[in-house]
């Protein structure tokens, strides 16, 4: 639809310009090509201009595959609204494409007449067999449903920055800004914030701050004079609850809300963490701003970091870990000693996709029966997850609350699509966040014998006390403990007393957790339910099959263990229940165990978030089809 | 070490817990355990500011009997658990006891690890060169050849030498003692308490149930001043019942040789624990009995900043440079627009 026509300085007729709700665009190249740098670049852009934005982006294990490969393809896809978004678009409408192999790998998602942008000096003869081409694509007529704009990057680029004085490679990293200043000009981007930051970036190298202004300001200029685009796309910006924004990862939200917590408690930050993706991140976060009091330790391998963790808070640091599936599965061990000394620690699975080494930089949920049963024993813990990026803030948050409240570990389960995924997000105002207090015991509790560890309150919660303090001397460890006392104990009722006080505690946490609600009518024909990253796909998919009418609602657990008090009564009220996820039915076995309802579900496990179309689909074939279940 | 002095001076039994020790009479850990006691009575170090962790095994038992904080942690772990514990209170005094299959074993990533950061920690390996909580199999420390439940052919597993590996990660201090020798053992215990950084203490310690006599060599009246010999800085390395003998380098490699004649003492090797390099050190943890009599004592003893102080000394320098830090920055990364 074409809204109204701008004038243009430059050119001699003025272009439309088309109005539309949201678009969604991906840059696909080489890893090297620096296409995750320009994506984000477009999403702090887009998000300045007012728009929301939700970023997927989706890169190889191998930082620097042989180049021109389909293995070393790196793409970033960012949708930009004049609305409410919750996933980064299920369509591409517009590719760039910086290389035969980046083309091959993405086009299938192109919409058909999405706008196609090819850097057309890559697709040489070296290029087109690496990817696997025998004819070049561009001139065998395989394109045609697509709009096809051929650009010659390289050279346009090359020129553009002859007079900088770079070697011809230094020039050619300046390319993915060119192609981004292209991208600018057709989606009516200001190039200030771009232009800013490459100020701030390579100011110490004027040189190279030079070549990239240059190249950026030629690919947009380039889409004005060249005349070969026949339109340019407006997207408004969003209603979006006024207030000072910033883009967040979850990543990124969640190293924030770790030291939130620190910071609300007046506590150092531990945090000990062995690398691995996609959860280093946080490390290289937290390792950014010690001037927290966080003291970040590089452990040898993840059972270390676990164990220093469960050290530092022995010693009274709010300590967590970090880290992905393989990571969980090596620490468990540990984690079980944590449950048997209710020491509070945090531990973050980022989750990847499994099993083994898997697919690491891939997102799945497949670690929830990892985390609520995965160790030995009878060793319960308290699960939580964020579903979105900026939830990742308030379920770290959440999770040191919960910890230090109820002395448990508590693991949260983000996921690589969360961790790398970006939206706009309020800045909190620190008066504001929910107050955070810890204390720890001064004087014995034991009435003459000093300090007994496992001497409860009335939600079952021992008391922290901690190395220093005179009279509080006390032992603990992984061998079974007699109630109160703490002393080893093998006692056959005792251990049938602690592991079920272990349970109830963990049940208790239920009291201080918000009810699980609905979105859409509290009853009807559909709930479908989930948990984590699929927040974004599932509410989407419910909006649209509500304003076709259909009796369908969503819930969306953030509590996994204990669940929050309401959730069987929430799943009485609808006659039945679809649970997406990104596993084989984790969520599912666990909701028909402990409900006795027989939901049904849906699963992807293709290391790729749902699109809102494919659980759309599921909600229509359940109503059209099988009317609901009959309960 | 916390050495203020207390209101009350403490006696090695005030660092004694109210639970029963359970190891089997005889065992060479009730001596370790005694000798521990009464080193720390005797620096007068606080019950509130000392910490024993440990890991699994007989020899990790220990903090349940010691009226201290203590932290009866998993198999192997115990060396990242106290680091965990100083990098968060650093002026903790944090001894860390564990075994010859605890740290060598299945703990031996972290035990090179916590020593070469040098963290300000106390390592207490109890040697029996067996398994004993499990009931008999061999250790990574059992001699080549040796029959056990799970070797009854004999093991074909080359043995670790614990000071070796120690010495190989750069340990700062290093020392041996033997469990039946109490006031050596006193002695070392002391000298590892003083030291600031990874001490590293390799315990002989006899299990009189599944490796009876493993020792007997460096212990018994008869043979022990053959087989050892004690490590004195800046004395020569002399040995025997009639301390006759000595070590001389010959080249690379150290020879037993007898002073008189055209050998003098001079001729010796001379130790030296402050030696920055690790080779001297390393040499002495390559003598073993039967071909060498075993140093005991202190083999090494540089200085090193400690781990944890250099990780509270980055938060300071941040501090510093950027000032404490405030949430209200922290949430604003310098991209930041308003939505009105």
């Amino acid at each position: 639809m074409v809204v109204s026509t701008e004038p243009n300085t430059t050119s001699k007729k003025p272009l439309p310009v088309i109005e539309r709700e949201e678009i969604t665009v991906r840059f696909a190249g080489d890893s090297g090509d620096g296409m995750q740098l320009v994506g984000m670049q477009m999403t702090n852009t887009s998000a300045m201009f007012g728009n929301d934005v939700s970023t997927f982006p989706d890169f190889p294990a191998e930082i620097r595959a042989p180049a021109g490969t389909l293995a070393g393809v790196s793409g970033y896809q960012l949708n930009f609204g004049a609305h409410k978004l919750r996933t980064a678009g299920d369509r591409v409408n517009a590719l760039i494409a910086m290389n035969p192999a980046a083309l091959k790998a993405n086009i299938a998602d192109l919409e058909p007449g999405g706008i196609l942008v090819v850097n057309e000096d890559a697709f040489n003869k070296g290029n087109l067999a690496k990817a696997g081409y025998a004819e070049n694509p561009l001139d065998d007529g395989s394109l045609t449903r697509y709009q096809l704009f051929r650009v010659p990057i390289d050279k346009l680029n090359a020129e553009a920055c002859a007079e900088t004085g770079l070697t011809g490679r230094a020039v050619g990293r300046c390319k993915n800004f060119y192609a981004l200043g292209l991208v600018y000009w057709v989606f009516g981007r200001s190039m200030d914030p771009t232009l800013r930051w490459i100020q701030d970036k390579f100011g110490s190298k004027p040189a190279v701050a030079d070549a990239n202004v240059r190249a950026l300001r030629a690919g947009y200029y380039f889409g004005e004079t060249a005349e070969m685009f026949p339109a340019r796309y407006l997207v408004a910006p969003a209603k979006i609850s006024p207030g000072r924004y910033r883009k967040v990862t979850g990543n990124e939200a969640t190293a924030m809300g770790l030291i939130t917590a620190a910071q609300l408690a007046k506590k150092p930050l531990f945090y000990g963490s062995y690398p691995i993706t996609p959860a280093s991140d946080i490390l290289h976060e937290l390792a950014k701003h010690k001037n927290f009091d966080i003291r970040t330790f590089q452990a040898e391998d993840e059972i270390a970091a676990i164990t220093s963790v469960i050290g530092a808070a022995f010693a009274g640091a709010l300590a967590v870990t970090g880290t992905s599936g393989p990571g969980v599965a090596l620490k468990q061990e540990a984690i079980g000693l944590a449950v048997m000394t209710e020491l509070p620690v945090v531990v973050v699975n980022v989750q990847r996709g499994g099993p083994s080494t898997g697919l690491p930089t891939k997102t799945e949920q497949a670690d929830l029966h990892q985390a609520i049963w995965g160790r030995n024993g009878e060793a319960p813990l308290c699960v939580l997850a964020p579903a979105t990026p900026g939830d990742c803030f308030i379920m770290a948050l959440e999770a040191f609350r919960i910890a230090t409240e109820f002395m448990t570990p508590v693991m949260l389960l983000s996921d690589g699509y969360l961790a790398n995924g970006a939206e706009p997000w309020l800045l909190p105002d620190p008066a504001k966040l929910p107050k955070f207090k810890v204390t720890h015991p001064t004087s014995p509790n034991g009435n003459g014998r000093g300090f007994l560890p496992y001497k409860r309150n009335e939600r079952l919660v021992r008391e922290w006390a901690i190395p220093g303090a005179p009279g509080l001397e006390h032992r603990i460890g992984g061998l079974e403990k007699e109630d109160v006392t703490g002393d080893v104990c093998y006692d056959p009722d005792n251990h049938h007393h602690m592991v079920c006080t272990r349970r109830k505690k963990i049940d208790n946490i239920a009291e201080t957790i918000p009810p699980l609600d609905v979105f859409g009518d509290p009853s009807g024909d559909l709930l479908v339910l989930g948990w984590g990253s699929t927040y974004g796909p599932i509410t989407s998919a419910v909006e649209r099959c509500r304003a076709k009418g259909k009796s369908v609602s969503s819930a969306h657990l953030r509590y996994l263990d204990p669940m929050p008090k309401n959730v069987g009564e929430v799943l009485s009220r609808f006659r039945a229940v679809l649970i997406p996820e990104m596993n084989l039915g984790q969520l599912l076995a666990h909701i028909r165990a402990k409900y006795l309802v027989d939901a049904i579900g849906l699963n992807k496990v293709q290391g790729k978030p749902f699109m809102i179309q494919e659980i759309e689909d599921k909600i229509n074939e359940l109503l059209n089809h099988n009317n609901g279940r009959k309960k | 070490m916390s050495t203020e002095p207390v209101t009350v001076q403490l006696t090695a039994k005030d660092y004694a817990s109210d639970q029963d020790v359970r190891w089997c009479p005889g065992c060479g850990d009730y001596s370790i355990l005694a000798q521990v006691k009464k080193v720390l009575a005797g620096l007068g170090v606080k019950r509130e500011t000392t910490v024993f962790v440990s890991g699994i095994g007989c020899s990790s038992r220990f903090p349940y009997y010691m009226n201290t904080y203590g932290f009866h942690s998993i198999h192997g772990r115990a060396p990242a658990v106290a680091t965990g514990i100083k990098i968060t209170q650093p002026e903790l005094d944090v001894w860390v006891v564990t075994g010859d299959g605890d740290g060598l074993s299945i703990g031996g990533n972290h035990l090179l690890h916590t020593i070469r950061r040098n963290v300000n920690l106390k390592i207490l390996l109890f040697n029996n060169r067996i398994y004993g909580l499990t009931k008999g199999q061999y250790s990574p420390t059992s001699p080549l050849g040796k029959k056990t439940k799970s070797t009854p052919m004999g093991s074909v597993d080359y043995p670790l030498h614990p000071l070796s590996v120690a010495i190989g990660a750069e340990a700062t201090f290093v020392a041996r003692s033997v469990d039946v020798h109490t006031k050596h053992l006193e002695y070392v215990l002391q000298r590892a308490a003083a030291h600031k950084g990874t001490s590293f203490v390799e315990i002989y310690q006899n299990c009189n149930i599944f490796n009876d006599l493993a020792f007997e060599y460096a212990t018994a009246k008869e043979t022990k001043d053959d087989t050892t010999v004690y490590l004195e800085h800046g004395k020569p390395l002399i040995f025997g019942k009639d301390r006759n003998k000595g070590i001389r380098l010959h080249g690379m490699d150290p020879e037993i040789v007898t002073l008189g004649g055209d050998i003098k003492e001079d001729d010796l090797l001379f130790h030296d624990e402050k030696q920055a390099e690790p080779s001297l050190a390393y040499l002495l943890s390559r003598m073993h009995y039967p071909d060498f009599p075993e140093p005991m004592g202190v083999f090494r003893c540089v200085e090193r900043p400690t781990y944890e102080e250099l990780v509270v000394g980055q938060v300071s320098d941040a501090v510093k440079a950027k000032g404490t830090g405030r949430l209200e920055e922290l949430y604003d990364d310098g991209e930041t627009w308003v939505v009105n």
